[in-house]
Parts: C-alpha cells; sequence; structure tokens
C-alpha cells in the first residue's frame, strides 16, 4: 500500500496527510453527494494543521481525491499566487509526495480553489473543489438546521425567494454579489460557496465534476457533470451577471492583457484612479502569451 | 349544500397519557389535568361538520381547547387521534394520513390562518407585501410583477394603505397587522379558512371594521371559516353554528340563535348571562 511505502520512506505522515479510514470516509461521502446532487452529505472533518475556515475542508476532499500521477491546482480568489494559496499548495507538495502541482488550468487534473472557477471552460478529465464557509443557503432565512433539513426535503424555499422580492422592492435588482442560491437537478438549493455570480453559470452542465468541502461546518455536496444548475430567479426577472461596463457603456478590459470577456478585479492605482484586471491569473497570463505571439514579438 | 371539512372524534392529550385519563377529565371532573399521570386533554372527541360558505363558531372558556381544535386541523400540531377529511371540489384529503409534504401543500395552497398575535402568523422582518409575497410564492407563482400586482390588490381590498406595502408589519398598528394577515391569508384563495381570535385586543371600531371585512369575503369568496373566540359578540355577528367547548369538550352545539337565546347546557347558559 501507498501508506507502507512513504512510511518506510521515512514520512511520518501518511501519504496524503490523511490516514486511509479518513479518506475512505471522505470518498463514501463525495459518492453519496454524486448520487444525491445538491444534498449536504455530512461527514466527519478531521482536524487539519489549520484553521477551521482556511479550507480544511476543501483540503481534505483534495486530500482524499488525490493519487500518485495528479497534477494539483490551487488557487484563491483566482491567483495562484496568495498567500492562502501558496500555503495549502506546499502543504499538497509535502504531504503526497509524487504528486506534481502547476499554476496551469489546462494541465491540471484537481483543483482546489477559494471563491473562483477559473474561466478556462473545465473537462471532463477534471476534478473542481471547493472551499466553502456556509454550506447551507437556508441560513439567512432559518436558524434551526432540523427545520432546514426538512424544508430541503420539501424543496421549500419560498423563503430564499421572499429575499430577493425584498430586494427588488428596495434596491430594484437582486443584490446577491456572491453565494448566490442555485437550485442543482431541479430540487435542491446549494450554496455555490462565494464565487461571484460571474461564475455560476458554469456550474450548469459543466463538463468536470464540481466538489464542495465546508470543513468547520462539516458538509460535503457536489454538482456532478452535466448536471442543471439554476439560479434562483424570478420569471421576469431575469438572473443576471456583474456588469463590467463603464460610463460610456463600453466594456471594461484588463490593464493587464487586454480581455474583454473575463472577471475583472478592480485596484486603486497610487494617483487614486481605478484600474481593472483579471481576477484568474492564469488566464491573464494566458491572454498575455497569447497576444504576444500573434504580435510575433519574443515572450 | 356542498361539505368542506368533516371532523370526528378529534381528541390531543399532552402528556403521557393513561386509561384513567379521559373518564377522569372533562367538565363533570371540572378540570382538564389528569389527577392520576398529570397529562392535559386539551380536546376530546371533538366532531363537527362545516359546510361551503359557511361561518362555524367555536366558543368557550380560555383553556376549553378551542384553539387546539383549529392548530390542529391547520397541522401547526398533530393529533393524538381521530380524523378530518377535506374535500376540496371532486377531491377528498383526510388529513391526518398525508405526509407532511403534502400537508404543507394543503396549507399553502387551500387553507388560511389568521392567528390572534400577528408575531405568529406574519414575519416582522420582511415588508407587508413580502409577506404575502411568501405565500404566493409558496403556491409557486413566480413572476415578480404578477405577485406585487396581487399583493397590492389584496392589501387593498383589506384597507391597508398602498404606500405602506414595502413597510415592515412591526411599524404598523394593531388592526392594520392583523388586516396584513388576513390578506396573506387571502393570498391564495383559498376555500376554508381558519380565525383564532382574531378581533381580541383590538379597539371596538376596528373590531367591527375587521368583522365586517370578515362578512365582506365570506359573502364575495363563499369561504367556509372556523372562528375562534370567547367573544360571544364576535359568534353573534359572524357565526351561523357553534359549538361550545369546556375542558376540551364539546358540552353544546347547534344554531348560533339558538345557543344564545336558549343555552341548554348549565355552562353555556352561565356564560350567556354572563355577557354584558
Amino acid at each position: 500500500m501507498n501508506a507502507m511505502s512513504h512510511n518506510q520512506a521515512g514520512n511520518a505522515y501518511n501519504f496524503g496527510f490523511l490516514d486511509e479510514y479518513a479518506k475512505k470516509e471522505v470518498r463514501r461521502a463525495i459518492l453519496k453527494a454524486i448520487a444525491i446532487p445538491g444534498y449536504q452529505v455530512p461527514y466527519a472533518s478531521r482536524e487539519m494543521p489549520m484553521g477551521r475556515g482556511f479550507g480544511t475542508g476543501g483540503l481534505q476532499l483534495t486530500l482524499s481525491l488525490i493519487g500518485p500521477n495528479e497534477v494539483v491546482k490551487v488557487i484563491d480568489q483566482g491567483s495562484d499566487d496568495s498567500v492562502n494559496a501558496v500555503n495549502l499548495r506546499r502543504f499538497i507538495e509535502m504531504t503526497c509526495p509524487g504528486v506534481s502541482t502547476t499554476t496551469a488550468t489546462a494541465e491540471c487534473t484537481l483543483i482546489q480553489s477559494r471563491h473562483r472557477i477559473p474561466e478556462l471552460p473545465l473537462t471532463a478529465r477534471q476534478i473542481l473543489v471547493l472551499q466553502v464557509p456556509y454550506p447551507d443557503p437556508l441560513v439567512v432565512v432559518e436558524p434551526s438546521e432540523d427545520k432546514r433539513k426538512t424544508m430541503h426535503g420539501e424543496a421549500d424555499y419560498s423563503r430564499l425567494l421572499v429575499k430577493l422580492y425584498e430586494d427588488i422592492v428596495k434596491f430594484g435588482e437582486i443584490t446577491i454579489s456572491h453565494r448566490y442560491p442555485t437550485r442543482i437537478n431541479g430540487h435542491y438549493v446549494i450554496d455555490p460557496s462565494p464565487i461571484p455570480r460571474w461564475d455560476v453559470p458554469k456550474l450548469n452542465d459543466s463538463a468536470a465534476l464540481i466538489l464542495f468541502g465546508a470543513g468547520r461546518e462539516k458538509k460535503i455536496y457536489a454538482v456532478p457533470p452535466h448536471t442543471k444548475a439554476e439560479p434562483l430567479a424570478f420569471s421576469d426577472v431575469p438572473f443576471r451577471v456583474e456588469d463590467f461596463r463603464d460610463e460610456q457603456g463600453r466594456r471594461r478590459a484588463c490593464a493587464r492583457c487586454g480581455c474583454v470577456d473575463s472577471f475583472l478585479d478592480e485596484f486603486v492605482t497610487d494617483s487614486g484612479s481605478k484600474t481593472y484586471q483579471c481576477s484568474d491569473s492564469d488566464w491573464c497570463d494566458m491572454q498575455l502569451s497569447k497576444a504576444r505571439q500573434t504580435q510575433g514579438e519574443p515572450a | 349544500m356542498n361539505k368542506i371539512l368533516e371532523v370526528r372524534g378529534l381528541s390531543k392529550i399532552y402528556g403521557p397519557g393513561c386509561p384513567q385519563c379521559l373518564e377522569s377529565t372533562g367538565p363533570e371532573a371540572d378540570t382538564n389535568l389528569c389527577p392520576h399521570c398529570g397529562s392535559v386533554v386539551a380536546i376530546h372527541d371533538v366532531s363537527f361538520d362545516l359546510f361551503e360558505g359557511e361561518i362555524l363558531g367555536v366558543m368557550g372558556e380560555s383553556g376549553s381547547g378551542k384553539s387546539t381544535v383549529v392548530k390542529t386541523l391547520y397541522f401547526d400540531q398533530a393529533p393524538s387521534s381521530g380524523e378530518a377529511i377535506f374535500f376540496d371540489n371532486d377531491r377528498q384529503y383526510d388529513l391526518f394520513s398525508l405526509n407532511a409534504a403534502q400537508q404543507r401543500w394543503l396549507r399553502n395552497h387551500r387553507f388560511g390562518m389568521v392567528y390572534q398575535n400577528p408575531n405568529l402568523g406574519l414575519n416582522f422582518n420582511i415588508s407587508a407585501g413580502g409577506n404575502i409575497a411568501e405565500r404566493l410564492l409558496m403556491s409557486d407563482l413566480m413572476d415578480y410583477g404578477a405577485i406585487r400586482e396581487r399583493a397590492k390588490a389584496l392589501l387593498a381590498r383589506t384597507e391597508v394603505l398602498l404606500s405602506r406595502v414595502d413597510d415592515l408589519p412591526k411599524h404598523f398598528s394593531g388592526g392594520m397587522q392583523q388586516r396584513v394577515q388576513i390578506a396573506k391569508a387571502l393570498a391564495t384563495q383559498p376555500p376554508l379558512l381558519f380565525l383564532d381570535e382574531v378581533t381580541t385586543g383590538l379597539d371596538l371600531s376596528v373590531q367591527a371594521r375587521i368583522l365586517d371585512l370578515i362578512l365582506e369575503i365570506q359573502q364575495e369568496l363563499k369561504t367556509a371559516m372556523v372562528v375562534v373566540t370567547h367573544d360571544l359578540g364576535v359568534i353573534r355577528l359572524l357565526t351561523g353554528r357553534a359549538i361550545v367547548m369546556k375542558y376540551g369538550r364539546v358540552i353544546e352545539t347547534g344554531l348560533t340563535d339558538q345557543i344564545l337565546e336558549d343555552p341548554q347546557h348549565a355552562y353555556t347558559q352561565r356564560l350567556v348571562a354572563s355577557a354584558l
């Protein structure tokens, strides 16, 4: 077994940090989550060597799924280089010897992410793991977990819709910026982790398996490949993604790569003006190298 | 006349219950608390029929079990035994053998409830319009414009100022809260409405307007209603038939005029005589 060989090699920890029983339990929960799309499967959520709320749920999924030939990518808010992403990647490298890591979306087989789904469409051979702080979308309208479970079972989401109604009454539109409640396969409504609205349509009919892990709340749920994912909305007030047009109505472009169809982050420059840049750093690099190739300039 | 509701042998006991519960409680025993096991026999063997467009009064002193009757029928509480059949167009529902989802469907689509305390019937943290929208959304109306129109029409019907449709009900007066509750209950045009002490605690002029509203609704929509109250004036004004309850048992039933003019049971006689 893997565990034996790595222990003999002098590594104090099992391959993938978790013991094989813990991994088995997580894998069982994953299978159940895939079998019932959108249902929150409870699991034990082991103690990890980092604080709960720093991605322990996603990490446990990743460590349970990782195999010897895996190519792993870790992103935090779209970037491969933020502190959280770097530390998680190092932890995976340390505890899973032989596994390679990458920043290129196209090359990886397993992606652990916080707050973003990569811009590059995922493929059937990839799995996306999202870290989730609050798994239950009903928590904003019903404090009792017992009642929430009944509401999920009966697909009773009218109180979530009332929240959308109140938003339209007060502000003229639905103001949920992230964690947009999304109905999976026509029944369960999930909290798709704090991804922006921009990423919600990517859940629908995704080629890749998308898994959600909440470490503190001890829940795992899934959007299996090619499953229907519809954001909650009214028939006459449809769901819409973020609008990146400026005052003149032109679509803002990334200041670095010039891309006009990606999710943009806003930065304030030293002079106080605003500038926009792709949130997905790998996508930005790809666009940049593509532009250089077509212009024939040396990279 | 079409029957809407048929209730037979409805009972609700709080506590473990024992074989002596039933014989040692009730009007004769002058208590609803079983001396042997400490259980409360809230209602026992309540039976009645309700017909289309009819208003049935349930009266009695506090603790007589009258609210428990409507709460079990509205699925707020499960009864200990008994059955209730709801007739809806050509369909029949045996209320207490339905599963939770079917009960919720009936509750949202075909029943309406107005509580004495608006806190129970309304969510005070969402607007008056939102409260009505909630009920419409529960019955699968998904069009924002249509929901809004319907909410406004209902609030206009129940004489709530339209300029306050987006205000929170906690900023409303008691009478207005009650009218929002009635509007919410009527949102899905239910054939059956439960009214639990709707006018208790309101001042007389407000009471009169709410009672007028209830009568108008009955005339217009042919809604059948069960009205629970201890106020004989409300019983006299609204109801055609009434049942009198004491310590969880029905002690007298009949036409309202008959009960109020010629009460048979000693307790009813005292109740009518004591009315101001």
